[in-house]
């Protein structure tokens, strides 16, 4: 597959990635790009490196070939805290709030930052219980009671308090039920009206198509095709291809 | 067999007393297994090492006080150094190799002393001298101090992990050290600072046990032995179970010390530890996992 | 193993072999028991190889089982008139084996960094027992005793000499690394080389993984105790101080400097930190130990494989 045109508008490019876990060929040259303010979906079956291709984009998986540019600064083999400083935020597949901490500690991981003032951390955590308001009830509760749309929530409230340019959502509405998943739509919407970008992998493919701009489709650790998501529905013979239904 | 109560009574005293620096000495090291996953070899060494900084500032200032908050200031950054240069490139690989690494630093930081200090033992002069009545003996206001002293510096640690920035960093990279990473905190610092503070909590504990024994080259290898026990006991990482344990297993050994030797009072740590492994590994104090 | 590496392992074992049998006739006498000495800590750093090396465990008790070989000696040697060799060599074997037992059940109890620190412990427990015990073991000043003659008592012994007893040493030794090299090629060898890379998975193929651990641990502390009978004859000496765990952490400083897993790399380790210690000794008198450990940790850092590792697979073929 053609490398994305390279775009000088481009705020997270990916280019020819390739990454092992150990001797496993994880990710064959995956490349693509996310727009600033973007929404942009990764499809794609199970197992085909969905979710690397994210973990790498945060430096918590080493590549060992290709490069990751941010803000056209090549940020390959960056360490994950430094990324997340500059703007790129990750809420994993499985959430991974810190359970022994409270709501309001969880959110301060994030908050306590250089060069943040006091006044600008208040309106950051009031933001997060504007948009979560079942976390300000919940304030001084321990993260792991939490039921887990709740504890999506604060994984997703937690990076927004990093102020980042980009969300790497992996796949949020799993195991979600119908309320909580129109919820998280409703939010990935607010993200991009706030400018944020988000590169998010989902196995729901109609909130995907609806949620972004353009869509990717990953198989057997590359990308294969991209896609405009308004010019696709549900029923393309792309979807089938890659996703399988 | 008669009771001797108030031998006892005075044991239990003594045994608290001991216990208290076992803790502090017990919590640095079970802090820095249960956030960098390290067996710190040499923490009996860094103990050693903040009774003689101890002396040396005391023989300068005349201010034990001051002796205190050096060698404890000395010691943490000498710590942070240590990690730096020879445990942060050992990450990710085999656990063996931080245990030979730290075994090995040990046998240096000995050998230093006993070179730089020589095998003569060194005195530290306790701040406050004077004793009270316990039951029949003259029983030492400085042994009173110490316990509190330990107490304290446990407490203000507590203190900051629940409530500091820092603190928050700490707990959340022993949580999940990945998602700390990915929320900014610059976790190989959070590494270094643990080891420092763990380094600096051991240092303390030497100054503070100074006066009560001599200060050589040694000291610190009974004390490294029996706070690897106090933390296997009071369950690995866990502070309030190694505080626990570090009371319990110096209270027996001073109920022990009535019948026999303390050399021979120390096989009680031991056998609690065998049993502990036996019964209940992840700690006595800990409810044991499903 | 092919042709061609058996022709090249077995001419270069000869080759060494070779000279370590004509050793003691050309070097002066220091030097002879200075090489004995290494075969001797060779022997216990083999014995440790077992158990670090192939099975994957670290143990710190080694001291232990050595230190009961040795005092398990000076028991045969000092209980029984005339003192006899063969007796000693039981007594001791059976002293460590009997620590190797109980090792043996908490090894298949504990795991890692646990067990080291238990084996740790049980020196410990030794030592201040040894220590203590001052009627039967002499405590702190240690136990003196006469070396028994080689030969079979009744029929015809012979004093040892300082050569007879290097050849009666490189003897044993040589003896046990054939022995364990036999042992580790075997099928047994290589469930507890799978035990060492996964135990989880050995477990599951449906090994019982116990069974092994409990006879290497059996294999690992009857050769331990062999090198304490052998320091005992070499030295007349029993002392707690060999059974200080610090003997322990010395006998994986030569694994790690040697080569873990390899079997010979441990002897080259003990006989590289002994010369170091030798040749530092002469500028650093008693502190030799601070430039030997910093070479230690550097090494640890910098060349985890130790000296021979490079040659570990060869070894193994």
């Amino acid at each position: 597959m053609s490398p994305s045109k390279p775009s000088v508008e481009a705020l997270v490019q990916v280019e020819d990635l390739h990454v092992y876990y150990g001797k496993s060929h994880i990710l064959h040259g995956v490349s693509l790009s996310v727009g600033r303010g973007e929404v942009v979906g990764l499809l794609g079956r199970n197992g085909v490196g969905k979710s690397t291709t994210l973990k790498s984009i945060i430096g918590l998986v080493a590549a060992r070939q290709g490069r990751v540019l941010f803000d056209g600064r090549a940020v390959t083999g960056m360490p994950a805290h430094k990324l997340a400083r500059i703007g790129i935020a990750y809420v994993p597949e499985d959430r991974r709030i810190f359970h022994l901490l409270t709501v309001i500690e969880n959110l301060r991981t994030g908050l306590d930052r250089d060069g943040v003032s006091e006044s600008r951390r208040r309106q950051l955590l009031d933001k997060a219980y504007a948009y979560f308001p079942v976390l300000a009830e919940r304030r001084n509760q321990p993260g792991g009671t939490l039921s887990g749309g709740e504890q999506q929530m604060l994984a997703i409230a937690r990076a927004m308090m990093l102020e980042p340019k980009i969300i790497l959502l992996d796949e949020p509405t799993e195991g979600l039920m119908p309320r909580m998943v129109s919820q998280i739509r409703q939010i990935i919407d607010v993200l991009h009206r706030d400018g944020v970008a988000i590169l998010l992998v989902e196995q729901n493919v109609p909130l995907t198509l609806e949620a972004s701009q353009r869509v990717y489709f990953m198989e057997k650790g590359e990308v294969r095709h991209q896609a405009v998501a308004s010019e696709l529905d549900v029923n393309d013979p792309v979807i089938h291809q890659f996703l399988g239904i | 067999m008669t009771i001797p109560w108030d031998l006892f009574a005075i044991q239990t005293v003594n045994g608290i007393v001991t216990g208290m620096i076992l803790a502090l000495v017990a919590s640095g090291l079970t802090l820095i297994f249960g956030i960098l996953n390290v067996v710190n070899f040499a923490h009996g060494e860094l103990f050693m090492l903040g009774a003689y900084v101890g002396v040396l500032v005391l023989a300068t200032t005349g201010s034990f006080w001051l002796a205190l908050v050096a060698a404890t200031i000395i010691v943490a950054l000498f710590g942070a150094a240590l990690q730096i240069v020879t445990l942060r490139p050992l990450v990710g690989r085999d656990p063996m190799t931080t245990i030979l690494a730290t075994f090995g630093i040990s046998l240096v930081l000995q050998n230093y002393a006993l070179w730089q200090f020589g095998p003569v033992a060194r005195k530290i002069q306790e701040p406050i001298t004077g004793h009270f009545t316990l039951f029949y003996l003259d029983y030492p206001w400085y042994r009173l101090m110490i316990a509190l002293l330990s107490a304290a510096i446990i407490g203000g640690f507590w203190l900051f992990l629940k409530y500091g920035k820092y603190g928050i960093w700490i707990r959340a990279t022993t949580q999940d050290r990945v998602m700390a990473e990915a929320m900014g905190i610059p976790v190989p610092w959070v590494h270094t600072a643990v080891f420092a503070i763990g380094a600096g909590m051991a240092a303390a504990s030497g100054v503070l046990f100074g006066p009560l024994v001599g200060v050589d080259h040694a000291m610190g290898l009974p004390w490294v032995l029996k706070a690897f026990i106090v933390v296997v006991v009071g369950g690995m990482g866990n502070l309030g179970g190694s505080i626990a344990a570090a009371i319990f297993i110096s209270l027996l050994e001073a109920y022990a010390s009535i019948w026999v030797s303390p050399s021979q009072a120390v096989i009680v740590s031991f056998v609690v530890l065998i049993l502990t492994l036996l019964f209940r590994p992840t700690g006595l104090f800990v409810p044991t996992p499903k | 193993m092919t042709e061609r590496h058996s022709t090249v392992f077995w001419s270069g074992f000869a080759v060494i072999l070779a000279l370590l049998i004509a050793a003691p006739l050309v070097l002066p006498p220091f030097w002879g028991r200075f090489l004995t000495e290494i075969l001797i800590w060779g022997l216990l750093a083999m014995s440790s190889d077992i158990l670090i090396g192939y099975t994957g465990m670290i143990s710190f008790g080694h001291s232990a089982f050595f230190g009961l070989g040795i005092y398990g000696t000076a028991a045969a040697l000092l209980l029984v008139d005339p003192p006899n060799l063969f007796l000693a060599i039981l007594f001791g074997l059976v002293a460590s084996g009997l620590v190797a037992v109980v090792v043996a059940y908490f090894s298949t109890r504990l795991r890692d960094i646990y067990f080291a620190i238990t084996t740790l412990i049980f020196s410990q427990i030794f030592y201040v027992v040894i220590f203590t015990w001052t009627s039967v073991t002499g405590g702190e000043n240690g136990l003196a005793f006469t070396r028994p003659g080689l030969g079979i008592p009744g029929l015809y012994v012979v004093r040892f000499t300082a050569e007879t007893m290097h050849w009666f040493v490189l003897a044993v030794v040589a003896g046990s690394y054939l022995l364990l090299r036999r042992i580790t090629q075997s099928p047994f060898g290589t469930v507890l080389q799978s035990i060492r890379e996964n135990e989880a998975r050995t477990r599951a193929i449906g090994y019982h993984v116990e069974h092994y651990k409990i006879v290497s641990v059996m294999i690992s502390g009857l050769f331990a105790g062999l090198a304490g009978v052998l320091y005992a004859l070499q030295n007349q000496f029993a002392a707690p101080d060999f059974v200080f765990f610090l003997v322990s952490g010395e006998t994986v400083i030569f694994n790690v400097m040697g080569g873990i897993g390899t079997l010979v790399g441990p002897i080259v380790g003990a006989g590289f930190f002994l010369l170091l210690r030798e040749a530092l000794s002469r500028f650093f008198t008693e502190y030799y130990l601070i430039p030997v450990g910093i070479i230690f940790i550097a090494m640890v850092i910098f060349m985890p494989q130790g000296l021979l590792g490079f040659m570990r697979r060869w070894l193994n073929r």
